[in-house]
């Protein structure tokens, strides 16, 4: 599904990422963990495609294209779809456009016709339910006025609308209190299956008590420095990054 | 070239039985036209905008005001519970017209037949707001005066329905040009909706030049919507004078599609505590469309209120011209007034030329204004990429939402729904924004 190889990258001239490898596999979720200014940012940065990074050295290919030649556009209908840390606001677009608009564009990459509109209400609320949303919010401009929870839950529906192959989640927990966190979570786990992959960047466990990992990687230094299940999050957890410092640099 | 040309046809509206003070009032009017002439662009108030392309046509006077059914059923607002007046060429055709039923108090008539009637309430306000020399195309409407709406709403009168009141262009084997006047009399305690909506055949190339006066008396509230969707080769010239006492409220949503050349002109007055002027506007250019609006709101006295947001969308090598004026008289105090002009342009070939104007002579005020003109949020942009959603697809929806800021404003469903679709639909074809916009209603 995913597969990185000696990933380096810089920001303004200074290498954040130095050599990071990783394979995803369909059905996989993996979650990546590191202390501040690991790389954690910049490492999903890249893999969205934002303007800024540069990459130096190494490859990133996604269900066997080169993902680093592809616009940000292509790799969300190629099925990469990026659930954002700090969702942006953008006033004047309904958020029934932005679902209609991205699901099309989907569609027209695979080449199929456009998506009826009853047969896309019917889609989109079934949707909206399932996240507890109100079919009102269809008509409200995307994440205008939200709270954090409710941006994050807005990032899960269109996930569940746009249906990925791979899920990034950015610090998809930040600044969620308990009951959204279940919601957000609810909705992550229900795209869960055998043909798709998650990948989910956090500073905390928390979360993976929620959406349970395959496999915990740590990134130290721009590197990974330790990979394992989930055990390792909970070790991380308990004693914090230090020890992982210490016995990679022995 | 001379105005001559454009006052030859007054005879023919010379119409028997015209009230002594009506022709007297066109006589001097048409003086007054021949002493101005025409603009130039060495006079402040004209300098981005040439008239000259006006000036030198030649325009007739409509002969006749048919329509066939299906034509206006595929050009006017799907507005039917209204009270509805419908002008072809500047002509009243009552086959079209469907007034309705009124509430006591009020007036709901075409011009024409308020002058036979001998309504009084013209003899006092026609050309009460306008004075003799605001401008050469003001004191035209008025030697020609003779159609248009009569919107009386008598004391504590409220209309329920909207006033909508249609002028249709027509493409024709010569231009014409019409002239129609908007008389608003709302007295104290008075409430009512006008829908002015402006639209042409395609290609229609006349002239319209409209002048309406509104005078609100105390505690009455007037919605004004003006929605301008002439064909790309219509001249369309206007301006709105309005006159406010205490408590009144006036909103305007001046929304301009259409046109070749547009000015428009409004002016409040705001003479009384607690008086508020809303001045809520659109206006959308492509290709070689030329847009002018100039705005004046006179705070003349204390505790009066002005909001006012315009906003302009420019493609091709369209061009904009905003001027908007804020006069806060010498002791009027406590006064607040806030003006916004905030511009898109498209194209590189596109241009605005925007001006705001504040004159205060009062110290204890709250005043803001501010103009920009500025290219979209490339954070949404990226926002909407990163779903799928092609650069250009992303670009025409944040286009749209500009839009949608001022339209946010508007109650009317018919109305919104109508500006979306024609901005979406002009926009240039890669926006590819038509399928998006039809399926809006969830």
């Amino acid at each position: 599904m995913l597969e990185i190889r000696d990933l380096h990258a810089t920001v303004e001239g200074t290498e954040i990422l130095k050599g990071i490898n990783l394979t995803i596999n369909p059905g996989e979720v993996h979650a990546i963990m590191g202390p501040n200014g690991a790389g954690k940012s910049t490492l999903s940065s890249v893999l969205a495609g934002r303007d800024g990074y540069e990459v130096t050295q190494g490859t990133i290919t996604f269900e066997g294209q080169d993902l680093l030649e592809m616009e940000v556009e292509d790799r969300a209908r190629a099925g990469m779809l990026m659930g954002f840390q700090y969702p942006v606001e953008i006033p004047g677009v309904k958020n029934i456009y932005l679902l209609k608009s991205a699901l099309n564009a989907q569609r027209e990459a695979r080449g199929e016709e456009e998506i009826p509109s009853p047969e896309f209400m019917k889609l989109v609320k079934e949707k909206l339910e399932f996240m507890r949303m109100d079919t009102s919010f269809l008509q409200r401009a995307v994440n205008e006025g939200f709270s954090g929870g409710e941006k994050k839950r807005n990032e899960i529906l269109q996930m569940l609308v746009l249906q990925p192959k791979l899920a990034l989640l950015d610090e998809i927990d930040s600044g969620l209190d308990i009951d959204a966190m279940k919601t957000v979570s609810h909705g992550v786990n229900s795209l869960r299956s055998e043909n798709r992959s998650i990948l989910l960047v956090t500073h905390y466990q928390r979360i993976l008590n929620h959406i349970e990992p395959d496999q915990v990687h740590v990134l130290i230094d721009g590197r990974i420095a330790r990979s394992g299940d989930k055990q390792l999050a909970l070790r991380v957890e308990d004693e914090g990054y230090e020890w992982i410092h210490q016995e990679s640099a022995a | 070239m001379s105005t001559e040309t454009f006052l030859q046809h007054l005879q023919e509206r010379v119409e028997q039985g015209a009230p002594e003070w009506l022709t007297s009032r066109r006589q001097s009017a048409a003086e007054s036209f021949a002493r101005q002439g025409f603009p130039s662009p060495r006079q402040e108030a004209w300098k981005y905008t040439d008239v000259s392309r006006i000036a030198e046509s030649r325009f007739t006077l409509a002969s006749d005001a048919a329509l066939s059914e299906a034509r206006l059923a595929a050009l006017r607002l799907q507005v039917d519970d209204a009270h509805r007046l419908v002008f072809v060429d500047g002509l009243f055709s009552a086959e079209h017209s469907d007034i309705g039923e009124l509430p006591a108090g009020v007036v709901v008539e075409p011009l024409s037949q308020a002058l036979m009637q001998g309504r009084e309430v013209l003899g006092s306000q026609l050309g009460r707001l306008t004075g003799e020399d605001f401008s050469p195309f003001a004191a035209l409407n008025t030697a020609f005066a003779h159609e248009g709406v009569l919107l009386h709403l008598g004391r504590n009168a409220v209309l329920e329905k909207p006033v909508y009141a249609i002028f249709v262009s027509r493409t024709g084997e010569s231009a014409v040009m019409s002239h129609p006047r908007l008389l608003i009399r709302a007295e104290q305690g008075s409430e009512a909706s006008l829908i002015e909506h402006h639209i042409g055949e395609h290609e229609a190339a006349n002239f319209t030049n409209v002048v309406g006066e509104a005078s609100l008396d105390a505690n009455a509230r007037v919605r004004h919507y003006k929605l301008q969707e002439a064909s790309q080769s219509e001249y369309h010239v206007s301006s709105m004078h309005i006159d406010q006492q205490r408590d009144s409220l006036y909103a305007s949503y001046n929304l301009n599609l259409g046109g070749a050349l547009v000015r428009n002109d409004l002016i409040s007055e705001l003479n009384d505590e607690n008086a508020t002027t809303e001045f809520w506007g659109l206006f959308f250019g492509q290709e070689r469309q030329h847009i002018d609006n100039h705005t004046q709101v006179n705070h003349n006295a204390p505790r009066t209120y002005s909001n006012e947001s315009y906003k302009g969308i420019l493609g091709g090598r369209a061009r904009g011209v905003f001027n908007g004026r804020v006069y806060i008289k010498r002791d009027a105090q406590q006064v607040r007034g806030y003006q916004n002009n905030a511009n898109l342009l498209l194209s590189d070939r596109a241009e605005i030329d925007t001006k705001p104007e504040l004159e205060i002579y009062a110290d204890d005020v709250l005043c803001s204004h501010g103009a920009t003109t500025g290219q979209l949020d490339e954070n949404a942009i990226f926002a909407l990429r990163a779903r799928g959603i092609s650069q250009e697809m992303a670009r025409g929806l944040l286009t749209l939402a500009f839009a949608t800021e001022v339209m946010e404003q508007i109650p009317l469903a018919e109305i919104t729904e109508r500006v979306e679709r024609t901005v979406a639909g002009k926009l240039p074809d890669r926006f590819n924004l038509m399928g998006v916009v039809e399926d809006s209603d969830a």
